[in-house]
């Protein structure tokens, strides 16, 4: 299994750089990999879209899709596009520490 | 960080129900994975940015070999719906209910809504001139998020480069 050192943690993480552990993620990863990914800052509306993406996929067992991140949240899918530019819901999974959501909608 | 977006066109010829909805998905599905998405709606597929006729996409079961009896839970195997049941009035109201019913059962939104949220993704959908002259449409007759309507050699201009799916 590969690893990569993010924000000074050595953690284990799949061919696409998603975290295969949820548990060893912590803000100073988020905001590292979000850095990576393009987003300067997380603001409170993004911590608020990634602490709903954590709690969904532990009791879900995956990272939530989309619309259950926009049903899920109340935020408009057009602010969560300008939030998490280019794929929101697999980069806010990212992000979240988490695998890639699973569904289509 | 300087590779270039991967681009998706999809051309929606259609207007039942069912095949409304694999543009839709797909194209839900690019948005989310960072590519970017156009939509041309010509002929029948102009139904799925029209407001008179969004919400009343049909499926008709005439002629329609795939829908099985065994769909609305009963013990046929492989029988499809007779024919000549088919033809009955009402039938083809049946039919589209069935079909919501097991599109929202998946948590797939109605097409409305989901037009919604591919132009709100940054999806640029497109009406295709030619039919909306033959329809007698204009603009004014298509939901909001419809960007223009274009000429098929503007589309043509417009996904260059782009990965073309016909539907």
């Amino acid at each position: 299994m590969a690893t990569e050192v993010i924000a000074g943690v050595e953690v284990p993480v799949n061919e696409e750089g998603f975290l295969v552990d949820p548990s060893v993620w912590n803000r100073e990863i988020a905001e590292e990999i979000a850095r990576r990914e393009g987003i300067p800052e997380l603001t409170e509306v993004h911590w608020k879209i990634i602490e709903f993406c954590r709690a969904s996929a532990s009791e879900n067992g995956a990272a939530p899709t989309l619309r259950e991140i926009t049903t899920g949240t109340g935020i408009s899918t057009k602010e969560l596009f300008s939030l998490f530019p280019k794929g929101p819901a697999k980069k806010v999974a990212k992000i979240a520490g988490l695998g890639k959501p699973e569904g289509c909608v | 960080m300087a590779e270039e977006t991967r681009k998706m066109a999809f051309i929606c010829s259609k207007g039942d129900l069912d095949m409304a909805y694999p543009a839709l998905i797909m194209g839900w599905a690019a948005l989310g994975n960072g590519i970017d998405v156009t939509i041309f709606f010509t002929f029948w597929g102009l139904d799925l940015i029209t407001k008179k006729r969004i919400n009343r996409l049909e499926l008709s079961p005439v002629g329609n070999t795939s829908m099985k009896m065994s769909m609305m839970g009963f013990p046929t195997g492989n029988l499809g719906i007779p024919n000549w049941m088919a033809i009955l009035p009402g039938m083809t109201a049946f039919t589209t209910w069935f079909m919501k019913k097991k599109i929202a059962e998946v948590g797939a939104p109605p097409v409305s809504e989901y037009i919604q949220m591919l132009a709100d993704a940054g999806a640029k959908l497109y009406g295709c001139k030619m039919t909306v002259d033959m329809m007698g449409l204009s603009e004014n007759d298509f939901v909001d998020g419809v960007e223009a309507v274009v000429t098929a050699g503007d589309f043509m201009d417009m996904t260059e480069g782009a990965q073309i799916i016909f539907i």
